[in-house]
């Protein structure tokens, strides 16, 4: 039996000094080899839940399963099952790109021909040959966004959690992004993504789920959600169970 | 692998870093230069130039013309003669025109003075003897035979033994001239020169021996002094670097995307500890060897190695590892870049102060001398001391050397503890 990629049980979890908690009792699955996408409100949530599941943010109660491991072991075992691409740029400026994907490939446990053979690779899908022996601090935003992704895959994860992995950049960045994207999904890699840009969304997630003030709200695929409340687009079925006023004043 | 990808990942950031390498190489290497050049004058300045002294002789008399005389054989001073007729308001003027910090006045009654008060010492002797001497009296207390005016920048006890060195020469005209007045009333004849210079000029000596571990002569020069002194200035001051690579790093998204890896970042820390060990190595090597041979090229004495090298490779290498844990302890409890920045460079100029890299620590009150063994830096420069000034080996600097290890262990115990309440490893 394949386990699903995440396995959220009954978790609870309050930010230190504040006594509310922010999630209470929260279940939710996502099922292997989906492009799962959480959106939601600014302060809904959606951070703090990716920080719970790729270990960044301790100090919770419940239960958080990838692949059927608990990652409460924090076995680095479990560190191999995923890759994470955050928001900001999580790379060394000061490096070019192939001499970033060589030292958190060494991280992630790969050997020397390993991290030669995904280097070529990622350069080359990326678009990145060019500008492959460049500092980072001397490329645009889109081309650090490619590098930032290339980073998260360096070590072929079973899961990839991508936290807005596009924003900032240009359409012909993004397409690339998306692209790349979809063509790991395919392969079997499990996408978790978090975004503002739900038009984008839309074209990459098949699975959708809306969290506000630490609730799921709603958790389906897209075609089932859209025809349940009647909406022709993500954006109407954001504001339609998230309401039209601002949530985190 | 991921300990040596993790110190290239490091090396390649330092090595782009050129502010950082100008100020743990440059910034170093210009202080020893400057620093050695102003000590090294100071030396020349005591040890090799005369002082001059101006001296108006307003005496006509023998004595005077001996005792300048006897302070220019002193070998302290360069005696320039001022007009015999100058007023005082003139002569002190004339210091200042003159380059010279001292001054002295002989009176036109010097030579009566010296006379009148040998004649009566001279009584008094023979009369103690038995003798039938000269019994005329002369106020010995109120005589007041010299003026010395000097620069009120002169050290007090620069001052001092300037007097003594007059004071010296008087003592040798004054002496000379009982004694000629003694031969005279025994013998009836005046004194032969042999006779008198065998008993004014046949003193005892005082042999110098510097203090040094041992059996050779210890070298104390500017360079001596300075380049170990320096070099450990430079070592401590990787924290600007090294601290800020932490707080960076920790601040950065790198930091977050290391933390879901699988691999400690206690990896990182020991990987960023080797690669600024390896400069704080190499600053020491640069140093040294700048002073072997550059200096000789600039008019500095060159530096001379202990005799013991591998007592020198150890005290390097823990004044490196101590330099090294303070600047990761600096690093993990700062907030922000500035806050390492900031209090790591001024932390370091108190610490050099305190341990005696600023200020000769023989000059520092009693009360300091506690808070002086609290800075790692007054270690080291034992350390180096022992091996560069005094002529010591390893054994001599052994408690030196441990006390460096047990600062080094706080710090680094110190750091790992803030890395695990930060939750950061």
């Amino acid at each position: 039996m394949q386990h699903p990629a995440v396995n959220i049980i009954n978790v609870s979890f309050s930010y230190a000094g504040q006594p509310a908690k922010l999630f209470n009792n929260l279940n939710l699955t996502i099922g292997a080899g989906e492009r799962f996408g959480l959106f939601g409100p600014n302060g809904a949530g959606k951070t703090t839940l990716m920080s719970l599941m790729t270990g960044l943010q301790q100090q919770w109660q419940g239960d958080i399963m990838l692949l059927g491991n608990t990652i409460k072991t924090k076995s680095k075992h479990i560190n191999k099952l995923f890759g994470y691409v955050p928001q900001d740029f999580a790379l060394y400026e000061e490096l070019t790109p192939v001499e970033n994907l060589a030292f958190f490939g060494a991280w992630a446990g790969l050997s020397k021909t390993e991290i030669k053979e995904r280097t070529g690779t990622l350069l080359e899908v990326m678009h990145l040959s060019e500008a492959a022996n460049k500092t980072v601090n001397k490329l645009s935003g889109g081309m650090k966004r490619k590098v930032n992704l290339a980073i998260g895959v360096i070590h072929d994860p079973q899961i990839l959690f991508l936290d807005e992995p596009t924003v900032g950049v240009d359409v012909q960045a993004r397409r690339d992004i998306i692209n790349y994207l979809l063509m790991l999904n395919k392969k079997g890699t499990t996408l978790i993504y978090t975004s503002h840009q739900l038009s984008e969304a839309e074209g990459l997630c098949n699975q959708i789920a809306l969290i506000d003030a630490g609730k799921i709200i709603a958790n389906d695929k897209l075609e089932n959600l859209l025809a349940h409340h009647k909406q022709d687009g993500l954006e109407g079925l954001f504001l339609t169970l998230t309401g039209n006023t601002y949530s985190n004043q | 692998m991921k300990l040596w990808a993790s110190i290239q990942k490091d090396i390649r950031i330092l090595l782009r870093d050129k502010v950082g390498l100008l100020l743990m190489f440059g910034m170093p290497v210009l202080l020893v230069i400057i620093v050695t050049s102003i000590q090294n004058n100071t030396f020349d300045l005591l040890n090799k130039t005369k002082v001059t002294l101006l001296v108006c002789n307003r005496d006509t008399g023998a004595f005077s013309g001996q005792f300048i005389k006897a302070v220019g054989n002193a070998g302290m001073f360069k005696i320039v003669n001022s007009a015999n007729n100058e007023t005082e308001e003139n002569f002190k003027e004339d210091i200042g025109n003159k380059n010279a910090v001292l001054g002295i006045i002989i009176p036109e009654i010097f030579s009566r003075q010296i006379a009148a008060k040998s004649k009566t010492v001279t009584g008094k002797a023979l009369n103690s003897f038995g003798l039938e001497g000269d019994t005329s009296k002369v106020n010995l207390d109120n005589l007041n035979s010299l003026t010395l005016y000097y620069s009120p920048a002169v050290q007090q006890s620069f001052k001092l033994s300037v007097q003594g060195a007059l004071s010296g020469c008087l003592q040798i005209i004054e002496s000379r001239q009982v004694l000629k007045n003694m031969y005279f009333a025994i013998n009836e004849k005046p004194m032969p020169d042999s006779l008198q210079n065998q008993m004014l000029n046949n003193k005892l000596t005082i042999a110098e021996v510097p203090l040094s571990k041992n059996k050779d002569t210890a070298v104390l020069n500017a360079t001596q002094q300075n380049v170990p002194a320096w070099t450990i200035f430079a070592m401590f001051f990787v924290v600007m670097s090294l601290g800020s690579s932490i707080v960076r790093e920790k601040l950065s998204g790198s930091f977050i995307r290391l933390k879901t890896l699988p691999t400690h970042y206690f990896v990182a820390i020991l990987s960023k500890q080797l690669t600024y060990l390896a400069v704080t190595l190499l600053q020491a090597v640069v140093i040294f060897a700048l002073g072997i041979w550059l200096f000789p090229h600039i008019g500095l004495p060159a530096l001379s190695l202990p005799r013991d090298i591998i007592g020198l490779v150890l005290v390097t290498l823990t004044c490196g590892w101590c330099a090294v844990s303070y600047a990761v302890c600096v690093g993990v409890f700062a907030q922000t870049q500035e806050q390492a920045n900031g209090f790591g460079a001024v932390s370091i100029v108190i610490l050099s102060i305190l341990g005696g890299i600023m200020v000769p620590a023989f000059i520092m009150p009693g009360s300091f001398r506690t808070i002086m063994n609290l800075s790692p830096l007054h270690w080291c420069l034992q350390a180096f001391s022992g091996l560069f000034l005094e002529g010591g080996g390893l054994k001599d600097i052994l408690i030196n050397i441990l006390s460096l290890l047990g600062i080094a262990i706080i710090l680094q115990l110190a750091a790992f503890t803030a890395l695990r309440r930060k939750k950061l490893i």
